[in-house]
């Protein structure tokens, strides 16, 4: 043996290895050890074999690779000596699994151990087989284990009983063997044996219907007397947790309970007694008590029905709920939610109990307490229960705002008894957290409103004064900007004042004010300030007298950086400025939405929003200001308009299926180029009624010509001239999917944001390399691009192989190809999918370096290239 | 049925990783590493129980507990007690501590294998074998004594040439 190849020793290896200062040193480390071990596996040493394979399983821990080892655990587990079996069989239970064929190999050896004279070599390989028994070793070694069910040292007896649930469970019809073993487990008196066996028992109860019925014929009686001799029985030192006699066995005796006693009404009333008991006489100031206290509730939960225990294990979980540890509350509140399927009256009467819950200092209590809040409200407690999770919403952490709000939404929907109290309500809800409301939220707050017109007065003074104090909150300044834009004459004139009401002065130019803040707040965003824009006009309309003074504020948006608003300055001044006819007809109040067609449209599309990622959802929708009121736009051209080819109302559904495609595909930054086209489009249709000249006719155009994919890209610049060099290709694009929807009358569901225009990657004289990309909803950042690949050349290429490198803040994946061989001339193509995620989207465009190889006439060829043409946005 | 036993120092480095069901390593570090990463992040006073859901998929609970510098965590599916799978990391700890006396991180470092030992007297296969840790104790020591040295020959040679060689049976024998 040569001494240089020893190596370290385990616990030097350990120090080394722990004085690493990095990770790179770490790497190091293991490297050298790795390879001396390989060294001495390769020479076959035997002095250090089981040293070497300690070092693995370490080695292993810190998740480097460790394969090269596994050999060397059957070598051990071979040997003679009790220290290297041990080592072995450790390493076969760390390093292998079930499903590799070393393990074949391995059988042998382990029916010849669990055959050992030693009966700790018998533990070894007992243990071993417990971890990574496969089906065929079960088969080959359940004699064995079943022999040693019998064993006389109770040590081997426990572990071949759990070995044996390994083996059934890897063979359920081996099951019947092991009923009578097992039963006659159950009159052990060793505790380990015992919970071992009732194991067992469980494992084949869940396994064979067959023993479950005889275990419940047999053993419920026994198993009862056991547990009741448990409970009663005196102090046992060494199964003591915290003053209680062994509660893992009582946890195990009440589990089997629960499967013997479920779908059996004689079994369960066997067990009612012992299951009061053990209620009942449990100690509850300790953790090891409370678990007892836990699994009873459970079973009792499980069993046939006995409405005395139910209220009793009820009761038992509605006292973890005041206990002072958080452990106890957490699990009360899981086995509550359980419970609510089986006794809703009970759980109800611990409401207040729970609700105290959601102001847990925990958040993961807190979590727990609010989804069985949620579940319990029904229509008669949903007007206390809501008041106070609306109170708590003031006092919450910002975390669980979110979704706290997610939730009072919800309820108030669901339940709410009239309309008052839903706007109440909501309003409390925008304005104690409106930055977390949900678009489809404050939306429907807005549908409501309009389809309550007693309510109109109401709601607009309870909007205007919410906002005065809580002015920071998007959504309510959002929701509040629209009321006031459609109902600020019922605002200054106290139209359809209620009892309830307090009256309250407000002149026309208040009303401006308040909206001239909102428009220049510095925290309201795109759809906050085009949405003030709108109320804006709608005012001038209102308060003639304060027409000068919106049309100033308007005029102050001309040179807006931003296209959005600059556009809408514009257009909104040519209205106020040259078309004061028709001015009133055209700010006219917004005709109800019908809320049931309203409700089915969100819920149409909800799949859509649903479908992208959280992060996706909560982007702000720039033409949120659009979609509830383009339809009634559309109606409302309908009235005007005899000379005018107005949109056909089915026109103006596509168009709304198409907002709907548009809020939940567009990305983050190309929504704000998407927003012009929308808002051109809504306005240039309300425009159109104004001068029917030209841009009429385009839009008739435009119409006409949907059934063309390629040619309506021209009128739309044309409609869009003054911003067409500003509109990227990305928004042309989406602009055919909105003709093309026009053309054929159904929103098109599936696709999932902006197209593409497909590019010619590389071109040479031999080989054609086309890119089509498209994105996966809900990830902007990632990018399929589908190469097809064209032999331009009269020969046949073999062996092709595309490669290709992406820069640093790239990500490349490439699918394998659909094939090696390329025809010849172009008769066929090859194509590849690659998937490439750039973590600078939006900053950096994508840039990648390409190599082809291939063989023309057996002839290696090799191209490269590089592609910049990536279309924009990417 | 327990699913993994993990114990890991405050630092994020894995002290024993023992997964009852097959996970290629990088799979085994990765949870790791996703384990960690919440630990770190939780408050002092608050329960032991955490959604393992988004780590270990579906129908896995976890219960961990702080001691010192180890973080001593059981992932383990519904059909397992929560509360007591809480008090069976405490016979664990418990029996290391007898096992080691006032066990620390550096006994558990340098006791790979031991610490194996005892958890396989513990846990078996993914179910409970046995919770008296002084039944435990009494089993692991049996089993100690069984460990002589693989070569006895050669632990001569290290009395006789000065300590060049350290006979490997040192390793794990002490």
């Amino acid at each position: 043996m040569n001494p240089f190849s020893s190596g370290t020793r385990l616990r030097d290896m350990i120090r080394a290895i722990r004085a690493c200062k990095t990770a790179a040193e770490e790497r190091g480390v293991v490297r050298k050890e790795c390879a001396a071990i390989r060294a001495a596996i390769n020479e076959n040493d035997n002095d250090y074999r089981h040293r070497n394979l300690a070092k693995l399983m370490f080695i292993h821990m810190l998740g480097y690779p460790t394969h090269f080892g596994q050999m060397e655990c059957l070598k051990l587990i071979a040997s003679a000596g009790f220290p290297e079996k041990r080592i072995g069989y450790l390493g076969l239970m760390l390093l292998l699994d079930e499903r590799q064929e070393v393990l074949m190999l391995v059988t042998n050896s382990l029916k010849q151990d669990l055959n050992h004279s030693n009966q700790y070599i018998v533990g070894l390989a007992l243990c071993a087989m417990g971890n990574i028994c496969s089906a065929e070793m079960a088969r080959d070694l359940a004699p064995e284990v079943e022999r040693l069910l019998q064993f006389r040292d109770p040590n081997i007896r426990k572990k071949a009983a759990l070995c044996s649930i390994r083996i059934i469970k890897k063979v359920p019809e081996l099951a019947e063997n092991f009923i009578n073993p097992a039963a006659a487990l159950l009159r052990e008196k060793h505790h380990g044996v015992l919970i071992t066996g009732v194991q067992l028992c469980t494992e084949l109860c869940k396994a064979s219907e067959e023993a479950l019925e005889y275990f419940r014929m047999k053993c419920t009686e026994g198993l009862v007397k056991t547990l009741k001799d448990l409970v009663n029985s005196p102090y046992a030192p060494e199964y003591d947790i915290a003053g209680i006699t062994d509660p893992f066995l009582h946890i195990r005796l009440l589990k089997l309970l629960r499967v013997l006693g479920q779908g059996d009404e004689d079994a369960s009333e066997c067990m009612n007694d012992i299951l009061a008991q053990v209620a009942t006489k449990t100690e509850s100031n300790k953790n090891a008590g409370n678990a007892i206290l836990y699994e009873c509730v459970a079973t009792i939960m499980s069993i046939e029905d006995n409405g005395g225990l139910r209220v009793l294990a009820i009761n038992i979980l509605g006292r973890f709920l005041s206990n002072r540890d958080n452990n106890i509350r957490y699990v009360a509140l899981n086995m509550l939610m359980r419970a609510i399927t089986v006794d809703a009256q009970a759980v109800q009467r611990h409401r207040a109990t729970i609700l105290e819950c959601v102001k847990d200092l925990d958040a993961s209590i807190r979590k727990r307490a609010l989804e069985l809040v949620y579940v319990l409200v029904n229509e008669s407690n949903v007007k206390p229960l809501t008041k106070e999770l609306i109170d708590y919403l003031e006092v919450s952490d910002q975390d669980f705002k979110g979704d706290l709000t997610a939730k009072i939404c919800s309820l108030v929907k669901k339940f709410s008894p009239e309309k008052i109290w839903y706007i109440d309500q909501m309003l409390k809800v925008l304005s104690e957290a409106g930055n977390f409301v949900k678009d489809e939220v404050w939306h429907a707050v807005i549908v409501v409103i309009t389809n309550s017109p007693d309510l109109h007065g109401y709601a607009v003074r309870a909007l205007y004064r919410a906002l005065q104090t809580s002015a920071d909150q998007e959504t309510l300044v959002r929701v509040a900007v629209w009321c006031i834009g459609e109902y600020g004459d019922m605002l200054v004139n106290n139209i359809g004042m209620l009892d309830v009401e307090d009256p309250i002065t407000v002149t026309e130019s208040d009303a401006v004010d308040i909206i001239e803040i909102a428009l220049k707040h510095h925290t309201s965003d795109l759809t906050t300030k085009a949405m003030a824009l709108i109320a804006l006009l709608k005012l001038s309309s209102r308060f003639p007298s304060c027409s000068e003074r919106i049309k100033e504020i308007v005029v102050q948006y001309k040179g807006s950086l931003v296209l959005e608003l600059q556009q809408r300055s514009i257009e909104l001044n040519s209205i106020i400025a040259k078309h004061q006819n028709i001015r009133s007809t055209l700010v006219e109040r917004m005709p109800t939405l019908d809320l049931l067609e309203w409700e089915e449209k969100q819920s149409g599309s909800i799949p859509n929003t649903t479908s992208s990622t959280p992060a996706h959802a909560s982007i702000n929708i720039p033409n949120g200001v659009v979609k509830p009121s383009s339809a009634p736009l559309v109606d409302l051209l309908d009235l005007n308009s005899d000379d005018v080819p107005a949109p056909s109302s089915s026109g103006g559904d596509s168009f709304h299926g198409l907002l709907d495609i548009d809020l939940s595909g567009a990305p983050k930054q190309s929504g704000v180029n998407h927003s012009p086209n929308n808002g051109t489009d809504a306005l240039l249709d309300l425009l159109s009624t104004a001068t029917p000249t030209q841009s009429s006719s385009a839009i008739s155009d435009l119409l006409n010509s949907g059934q063309d994919n390629k040619t309506p890209v021209s009128p739309l610049e044309v409609l869009s001239s003054p911003f067409s060099n500003s509109i990227q290709p990305t928004s042309s694009a989406g602009a055919i999917d909105l003709l093309d929807s026009f053309a054929t009358n159904s929103p098109i569901q599936e696709n999932n944001g902006p197209a593409y225009p497909s590019v010619v990657a590389f071109e040479s004289s031999n080989l054609r390399i086309g890119f089509n990309f498209s994105k996966l909803p809900g990830n902007p950042q990632t990018t399929i691009i589908k190469a097809t690949f064209t032999n331009l050349s009269p020969s046949v290429y073999t062996d092709f192989i595309f490669q290709a490198a992406v820069p640093k803040f790239l990500q490349l994946h490439l699918e394998p190809a659909s094939g090696n061989t390329l025809p010849a001339s172009g008769n066929e193509s090859i194509t590849q999918t690659l998937r490439v995620t750039n973590s600078q989207h939006g900053k950096k465009s994508l840039v990648m370096r390409i190599r082809i190889a291939y063989k023309m006439n057996n002839k290696d060829v090799l191209e490269e290239g590089q592609i910049n043409n990536f279309p924009q946005g990417l | 049925m327990i699913r993994a036993v993990i114990v890991i120092n405050t630092q994020g480095k894995p002290r024993l990783a023992k997964f009852y069901e097959f996970q290629p390593v990088e799979k085994q570090q990765e949870l790791i590493r996703s384990v960690y990463g919440v630990l770190s992040s939780r408050a002092e006073n608050v329960s032991n129980f955490l959604d393992a859901e988004s780590i270990f998929g579906p129908d896995t609970r976890l219960v961990y507990k702080h001691f010192a510098t180890l973080y001593f965590v059981f992932v383990f599916d519904s059909s397992e007690n929560e509360l007591a799978m809480l008090d069976l990391i405490q016979v664990f700890v418990e029996t290391l501590d007898k096992c080691f006396k006032n066990v620390c991180e550096l006994d558990v470092v340098l006791n790979y294998s031991k610490l194996h030992t005892v958890l396989d007297e513990i846990i078996f296969g993914g179910q409970v074998l046995e919770t008296s840790s002084t039944e435990v104790l009494k089993a692991v020591e049996e089993i100690s004594k069984c460990l002589f040295c693989p070569s006895p020959s050669f632990c001569l040679n290290i009395l006789f040439e000065g300590g060049l060689y350290t006979c490997s049976c040192l390793d794990w024998n002490d």
